[in-house]
């Protein structure tokens, strides 16, 4: 039978993002696809480069709005790093709090829209409906429904009134609740069962061989989260990390399902410690020595990963992003090919992929849009060895040499 | 034209385009049509092509890649088309102000706009109050 090319996007009603997706189709079955990205390019490690630290981090929670805490989370993580600083107890639980709040409203996103793309519009209004008061609880503590501005070097930048604790325990109430519905919901459909179920394996070995991370790895039966791993703010919080052996779309759901509650225990931990810990919410950080940190956060998606590399001024000097979808979306070459085209959409929402997260960098052409030999892989590589090249030559940093010039 | 201004009124179809946006506004237009907002009582829809739009809610700072596909888009909508910025980003750039890859800032560099809801995001309400008041100067 002859391949047929079925072209997704960029502007299609699948998702909200722009992406071009090239789908090759022998009858029904799809055995190949192709992804061009690089529309949601905003340029962000080269702007970070013009602002100082503080100013950074509002910067990179603008990657990402559905994950806006995560990446102001890894940078803030990076910074730290290379003085090492130390963060007030209180700031920990709140950063947690932060964090954990934001998971919940990112799966309650994602299974919404899950619903919507199999034709269940009813569980996209549903868990929508439940998400409402997470961001009001989010309006509440930090001023904005999104975007909630509270990460600091050294801390958060404002307090968690602790008045509000009594109103955001019955909203966990009520989501643990429903959430245990919607599991028996989701469990009980035979249609749901039978759409989900088996649909767009990722086998273990696929998983670890594309280096798939967060729920998408943990649904194929890799045991891997930062937050456990890596310990830093989670140290203080007891929880456990949901693995699933299966790696159908199905699993992924079920996982989703699952962290939310997770975090739901997470963030009672939480409400309990703030009247027992005072104090102060900002270690303030007036200077970063010369050096290299690296940051990671277990964002919703999966691992984010930031460097910073500072030569002792206001500004960082690189600041390179890596974020969870960016390993992510290449699973689609192992979880996509061989299903039906009807199982494809799906199979494509379930690993929840972030095209604004992840365009990181820009193709490179020439006069004649022809790719330049000089590829960005190149590039990048040679910008590193210039800044080797200054960092080590001489104590001088590049700011220092522009004013002497 | 005053005809088809009375009619409009009753009933706006929505289409919505992401111009590399960072998706929160995208999700916070998505949330005006959940049971929290639930603006299909005032008759707006969303829709899923723009040949069938009256509004086009853009979001985002426009990237050199996205500003030609958005052209296309607006010529392919039936006329007459009213189009809304919904964020800071679209009105002045906001944080991206200074991105080597914002095309459109503001927004009409790229097509006509009628309106600009700002903010970051603008709030649900803001929203619905944008496209309400664009609506009322219509004769």
């Amino acid at each position: 039978m002859s391949k047929c090319r079925i072209p997704l996007g960029p502007f299609h009603p699948l998702l909200e993002e722009a992406e071009f997706f090239d789908i090759k189709v022998e009858g029904e079955k799809v055995v190949d696809i192709e992804m061009e990205t690089g529309w949601m390019h905003r340029g962000h490690e080269k702007i970070s480069e013009t602002r100082s630290y503080t100013q950074s981090i509002f910067l990179v929670e603008r990657i990402c709005g559905i994950c806006s805490t995560s990446h102001p989370f890894a940078a803030a993580h990076a910074m730290e790093d290379i003085d090492n600083v130390e963060i007030p107890e209180r700031a920990k639980y709140i950063r947690i709090f932060i964090g954990e709040m934001e998971r919940i409203h990112s799966h309650l996103l994602w299974l919404g829209l899950a619903g919507h793309f199999i034709g269940y519009d009813t569980l996209w209004m549903w868990t929508w409906k439940y998400r409402e008061p997470v961001l009001q609880i989010f309006e509440k503590v930090s001023g904005n429904r999104n975007h909630y501005a509270m990460f600091r070097v050294g801390g958060v930048s404002r307090d968690f009134d602790n008045a509000l604790i009594p109103e955001i325990h019955p909203v966990l109430d009520m989501l643990e609740k429903k959430m245990l519905m919607l599991a028996g919901a989701v469990k009980d459909d035979p249609v749901l069962r039978s759409r989900l179920k088996g649909v767009g394996v990722l086998t273990k070995d696929d998983a670890i061989n594309y280096c798939a991370n967060g729920p998408t790895a943990r649904a194929s039966g890799v045991d891997i989260d930062v937050r456990r791993d890596d310990g830093l703010e989670y140290d203080l919080v007891n929880f456990d990390v949901i693995v699933l052996p299966n790696g159908d779309v199905y699993d992924k759901m079920v996982v989703r399902v699952l962290e939310i509650i997770e975090s739901v225990k997470i963030i009672r931990q939480c409400l309990d410690a703030f009247p027992k810990v005072g104090g102060e919410y900002l270690n303030k950080v007036k200077h970063i020595s010369p050096g290299e940190g690296i940051g990671r956060y277990e964002a919703p998606r999966g691992e984010v990963f930031h460097y910073i590399r500072s030569d002792g001024s206001n500004r960082p000097l690189r600041h390179k992003v890596r974020a969870p979808s960016f390993s992510n979306i290449p699973t689609y070459k192992a979880s996509c090919v061989g299903i039906p085209l009807a199982d494809a959409l799906i199979t494509l929402a379930a690993v929840d992929p972030c095209y604004c997260c992840t365009e990181r960098s820009i193709r490179v052409v020439d006069k004649n849009n022809k790719k330049l030999e000089h590829n960005i892989l190149t590039m990048s590589r040679e910008k590193t060895a210039n800044l080797k090249k200054v960092v080590a030559g001489s104590e001088k940093t590049p700011i220092d040499r522009i004013f002497e010039d | 034209m005053a005809f088809y201004n009375k009619i409009i009124k009753k009933s706006i179809w929505v289409f919505h385009v992401s111009a590399s946006p960072c998706n929160n506004c995208d999700i916070e237009i998505l949330d005006l049509i959940t049971p929290g907002y639930d603006i299909e009582r005032f008759g707006i829809k969303l829709v899923g092509s723009v040949r069938h739009a009256d509004v086009l809610l853009v979001t985002g700072v426009v990237s050199y890649k996205v500003a030609p596909r958005i052209k296309q888009l607006y010529e392919q909508a039936a006329k007459p088309i009213f189009v809304i910025g919904i964020g800071t980003c679209t009105a002045g750039g906001a944080t991206f102000k200074t991105s080597y890859n914002a095309a459109g800032m503001p927004l009409e560099k790229i097509i006509p706009v009628n309106a600009y809801v700002t903010g970051c995001p603008p709030k649900p309400e803001a929203m619905i109050d944008g496209v309400l008041k664009l609506l009322g100067t219509l004769k």
